[in-house]
């Protein structure tokens, strides 16, 4: 009873293999002493190919395909469209800062389109074995693209580390899924959510859900399975960084939506202190570690934890408001990361000679435009009104207070206060006057496709700051396809009854 | 005319931020940043006359005029709403006043990066007529933190030698605490479903929320305020930045958002709740009042000086609205009024002569009075204005404020209080007689005589009129502030005795009540 051809629930997938296919081939066919760099516009294209795709996706009537293992709904388009958005931008800079010279360019941009083909493939998944197949697709191109200075030392240790911590996380999960199947017998979520009250061994379910948890919250860098995060992107080149700490989070976080929401709801009273605790944890030790650090991309990557954490916060709400707000949060976060690693990368430079903060003083003289544009970044990661980062933070809070969690959102708020600090002080350094004494260092001129990409991601923060009705519309219809029907009879949340007393 | 009156304070906010953005865009040639930002800033003073020459004191006037509401976000439901009653409409033509004062106070200090200098004052304002108009929680909350970003950029860019590290500790003195605020402003949503100020009013007051919990709720919503104000034991911000901060932005926040917000938002919202915690803030106004007059005795940099004579001044407000009677109310309204009027004056004519001989030391300084008549009268007045001689505008607000605190709170207060301000006096005096009289110092005989010339007099002369017609002509002013009074209702703090027996001291209410 399925009048959806198989092949419209995957739609974006097909269309970034094809990309992907296309430009490995591209690589391999064109003559050796031939630029690479088109391939990369090629992969731009094929990724806003991609992102209409999903588009049309919403069109279909919701429903899976594959025999149930893949689903269309607007919780996996809001992902797709946030997924290829991320990847778009990250190939966008990846353009102007590559070097020309360097090697095996169309790899890169075939891995990283490969990549997001394993990622939105994992927030459309809807049966674990396949979950476990599309993250190793999106993990294994990231692990490459991790280790793609080969020149550098970091670079490979860089690769190494995430792919050894990486597999060993993936180990766990599938584990996890292993003893859920044990359990009920299926590797169908929805026939898990509802199988797995009544099975008989709720012990496995519980250890399965476990081992899902540590798996998953590894890939989103939550504490404490956070610390190969600073390394990691530290040796990564830094369009990788842009890449990596969003889009497959972003994706991450989808998977453990679904998990918990979809798949084992009933269980909350087991994650719900689980993932409040790991929330707490993940602000307070990103944050503290963040603020003694002194290159950029380590600073960056602390405060990515600390972000997973604000966003755990949300999980802790009581109905739909969670899921709708963490989504919403995913996509301001993607934007302002990915915008504030365009800049990093612009100033850094590709081999990275100046990567710590001291490098970023006078910044706005010798490029307002850089100086400007990192400063609005750093101020939406800070969550000033108007920018997107304060309706993430908004939102997800809000959700924790309305869950009854008033702690969380306290802690929460005071780490914002903390993580201000050091957003700040690099917002201040870049602000100073320069070193008179240093040579002034040239800041790269701003490219056609690094403009675009910044474009996007500063309309991208702006819009969700301002106007952030339409997102969270989508937010919270994905928020709605997401949670079984027959979840829970959701009250609206402590609202008194009085309210009808209103003159 | 019913048009204007819905979209005036829309163009309010909207004038300097389209200010900004042509600032952004000219060249930075012929002063150009500069002109455009005072024609800006004269625009939106001009605009912000409008209200108070449109008030209306009808009988049926609805307590918020020019309001005007539209739904911005519908899940959770942010309305934009703004609107202004008594007591902050005098407020938001106060800030328009020392826009342009600003602009001129930074013509020629300003030297290099005018635009990005401008585009920032500019949104500055914004922000701050965004505090005192919005009447949604979110909105508020929203401008809120928005006015500390170009604060601290611009401390941070423009600062006189350690900006950086002042700004640091601007912001987040500041921003820490609206924290606190934020969940509280979530709980109440979470509770009743609104940001709307007059929703929200209406919930608290019905008795509907548990007490203990909204204790708390006020208590977060005070602590916020206070440390902008700055209270007492929460002034760790205040001396660093008052000397780190560009004149313009020195003069425009002192304070006023923090007494503003603590008028509205925790006695007009948590009536009941205030009144709880006003005999600790009484206290702690009082110990702030005579602690920064002391510690502005003792300073020897004149920036530092004016801080805890902000501190001192700003204590004495606190006084004023915490004591919880009409007339303390009307005096604190006013004295902010004032206050702001004077502090520019003064700020403006120390920023020129920190232009001017590059050393904020006072003892650097001596005998200028000969060699710079026009500043020295300029700056005496001031002084005479701030400590409050009669006649000019800090006598009518320090006299009411006074006057409510020993006839409705207690006399051993008054008297104390009283005690701060005539160190006040001899404070002021002292920094007037070191800087402007006695023997001519090194540092006055080394730079060639330059008196305020007429940009800064087309300043000076309708600021020190306004302190005399402030002096004298209180009634301009006062029935404005009186309709926009919050008198907290008389209902017994039962809560207080709970969560803190040894506060429970109520403060007699016998000076005056609601009629």
């Amino acid at each position: 009873m399925n009048p959806v051809p198989d092949i419209f629930r995957i739609l974006p997938e097909v269309i970034l293999t094809l990309t992907g296919v296309l430009v490995m081939l591209l690589d391999a066919a064109l003559p050796p002493h031939w630029a690479r760099r088109p391939l990369g516009w090629v992969a731009a294209l094929g990724t806003t190919f991609a992102l209409w795709g999903s588009l049309v996706q919403l069109s279909l009537p919701e429903g899976t395909g594959f025999s149930g293992t893949v689903e269309t709904s607007a919780f996996t388009v809001f992902f797709h469209v946030l997924i290829c958005g991320v990847v778009l931008v990250a190939i966008l800079l990846s353009l102007d800062t590559l070097p020309e010279d360097s090697h095996h360019q169309g790899e890169f941009y075939a891995l990283m389109v490969f990549g997001a083909v394993g990622m939105c493939l994992l927030t459309g998944a809807v049966e674990l074995l396949l979950v476990f197949i599309a993250l190793e697709i999106s993990s294994i191109a990231t692990y490459v693209l991790a280790g793609y200075r080969k020149e550098t030392a970091r670079g490979p240790e860089a690769a190494i580390k995430y792919f050894l911590l990486g597999s060993f996380a993936t180990a766990f999960l599938l584990y996890g899924i292993a003893l859920i199947f044990g359990a009920t017998g299926t590797t169908q979520i929805y026939e898990i959510a509802r199988l797995a009250p009544m099975a008989q061994n709720q012990g496995f379910i519980l250890a399965g859900l476990g081992l899902m948890l540590v798996g998953i919250l590894f890939k989103v860098s939550a504490a404490p399975f956070h610390v190969w995060t600073p390394d990691v992107y530290e040796g990564s080149p830094t369009p990788v960084v842009a890449l990596m700490s969003t889009a497959p989070k972003a994706a991450a976080f989808a998977l453990l939506l679904r998990v918990v929401y979809e798949m084992l709801p009933t269980l909350r009273s087991v994650w719900q202190p689980l993932l409040w605790v790991v929330a707490v944890l993940s602000m307070t030790v990103g944050n503290l570690a963040a603020l003694r650090q002194q290159n950029v991309k380590r600073m960056l990557a602390y405060s990515a934890i600390a972000h997973a954490g604000y966003l755990l916060a949300a999980f802790a709400a009581v109905d739909s408001t969670g899921i709708a707000a963490a989504s919403f949060y995913i996509a301001a976060y993607a934007a302002m990361n990915v915008g504030i690693f365009a800049v990093v990368t612009l100033v850094s430079g590709y081999d990275e000679k100046r990567p710590l903060i001291d490098d970023f003083r006078g910044l706005i003289y010798r490029s307002p435009l850089l100086g400007s544009l990192l400063i609005f970044f750093l101020i939406s990661l800070v969550g000033i009104p108007f920018t997107g980062g304060f309706f993430g933070k908004f939102y997800s809070f809000s959700a924790a207070v309305g869950g009854g969690a008033i702690w969380l959102a306290i802690i929460g708020l005071l780490n914002s206060g903390l993580a201000a600090a050091y957003y700040l002080h690099l917002a201040l350094v870049a602000a100073q006057q320069p070193d008179a004494q240093k040579p002034v260092v040239p800041v790269p001129r701003v490219g056609v496709a690094v403009g675009a990409a910044l474009l996007l991601a500063v309309a991208a923060t702006l819009v969700l700051g301002i106007v952030p009705g339409e997102v969270l519309h989508a937010a919270e219809r994905a928020a709605y396809t997401l949670q079984a029907p027959s979840a829970e009879t959701s009250t609206p949340h402590n609202v008194l009854d009085l309210r009808m007393m209103m003159p | 005319m019913n048009e204007i009156n819905q979209s005036i304070l829309t163009l309010i906010l909207l004038v300097p931020l389209a200010g900004t953005v042509l600032v952004a865009l000219v060249p930075d040639r012929f002063k150009l940043p500069n002109w455009i930002a005072l024609l800006t800033a004269l625009g939106t003073f001009g605009l912000t006359l409008h209200l108070p020459m449109h008030f209306s004191f009808a009988a049926d006037a609805p307590r918020f005029q020019f309001e005007f509401t539209r739904l911005w976000i519908e899940k959770p439901a942010i309305f934009y709403h703004v609107g202004v009653d008594g007591l902050s409409v005098w407020l938001v033509v106060l800030v328009g006043l020392l826009a342009p004062i600003g602009v001129v106070a930074s013509w020629n200090t300003i030297q290099s990066r005018r635009k990005l200098f401008y585009a920032l004052f500019l949104v500055q304002q914004t922000a701050m007529f965004g505090v005192f108009i919005s009447l949604d929680l979110m909105v508020y909350y929203g401008f809120w933190e928005l006015s500390l970003v170009p604060m601290a950029i611009l401390i941070a860019m423009y600062g006189r030698k350690e900006g950086p590290k002042a700004a640091l500790k601007f912001f987040l003195f500041t921003f820490i605490p609206s924290a606190p605020l934020l969940v509280a402003i979530l709980w109440l949503y979470s509770k009743t479903g609104s940001f709307d100020f007059a929703t929200l009013r209406f919930w608290v007051a019905s008795g509907a929320l548990p007490d203990g919990a909204l204790f708390w709720v006020a208590i977060a919503f005070l602590f916020a305020f206070a440390v902008k104000v700055p209270v007492f034991p929460l002034h760790g911000w205040v001396a660093d930045t008052y000397s780190e901060a560009p004149v313009a932005l020195a003069m425009v926040v002192a304070g006023k958002l923090g007494l503003y917000s603590m008028l509205r938002f925790h006695i007009g919202l948590f009536p009941v709740q205030a009144r709880a915690v006003a005999p600790v803030l009484v206290g702690l106004a009082v110990i702030g009042i005579l602690y920064g007059a002391c510690l502005a005795l003792v300073q020897r940099d004149f920036w530092r000086l004016m801080a805890y004579a902000a501190l001192s001044h700003l204590s004495l407000i606190t006084l004023g609205i915490y004591g919880l009677t009409l007339t303390g109310w009307e005096g604190a309204v006013y004295q902010i009024l004032n206050h702001g009027v004077v502090d520019g004056a003064l700020f403006l004519l120390l920023g020129l002569l920190y232009d001017r001989y590059a050393s904020s030391q006072i003892d650097a300084y001596g005998g200028l009075a000969a060699k710079l008549p026009r500043t020295a009268t300029f700056f005496v007045i001031g002084s005479l204005a701030m400590i409050g001689l009669p006649m000019l505008g800090g006598f009518v607000g320090e006299f009411l404020i006074l006057l409510g605190t020993f006839t409705g709170v207690s006399k051993g207060w008054a008297i104390a209080a009283a005690v701060g301000v005539i160190l006040g006096a001899a404070y002021m005096l002292w920094l007037v007689q070191r800087l402007f009289y006695g023997p001519e110092s090194v540092l006055t005989t080394s730079k060639p005589p330059h008196d305020l010339r007429l940009g800064q007099l087309t300043v000076l002369w309708p600021l020190t009129a306004l302190m005399l017609v402030m002096g004298v002509a209180p009634m301009l002013w006062l029935p404005t502030i009186e309709t926009g009074a919050y008198l907290p209702q008389l209902r017994t703090p039962e809560i207080l005795p709970r969560v803190f027996p040894q506060l429970a001291s109520p403060i007699s209410m016998n000076g005056e009540g609601p009629q």
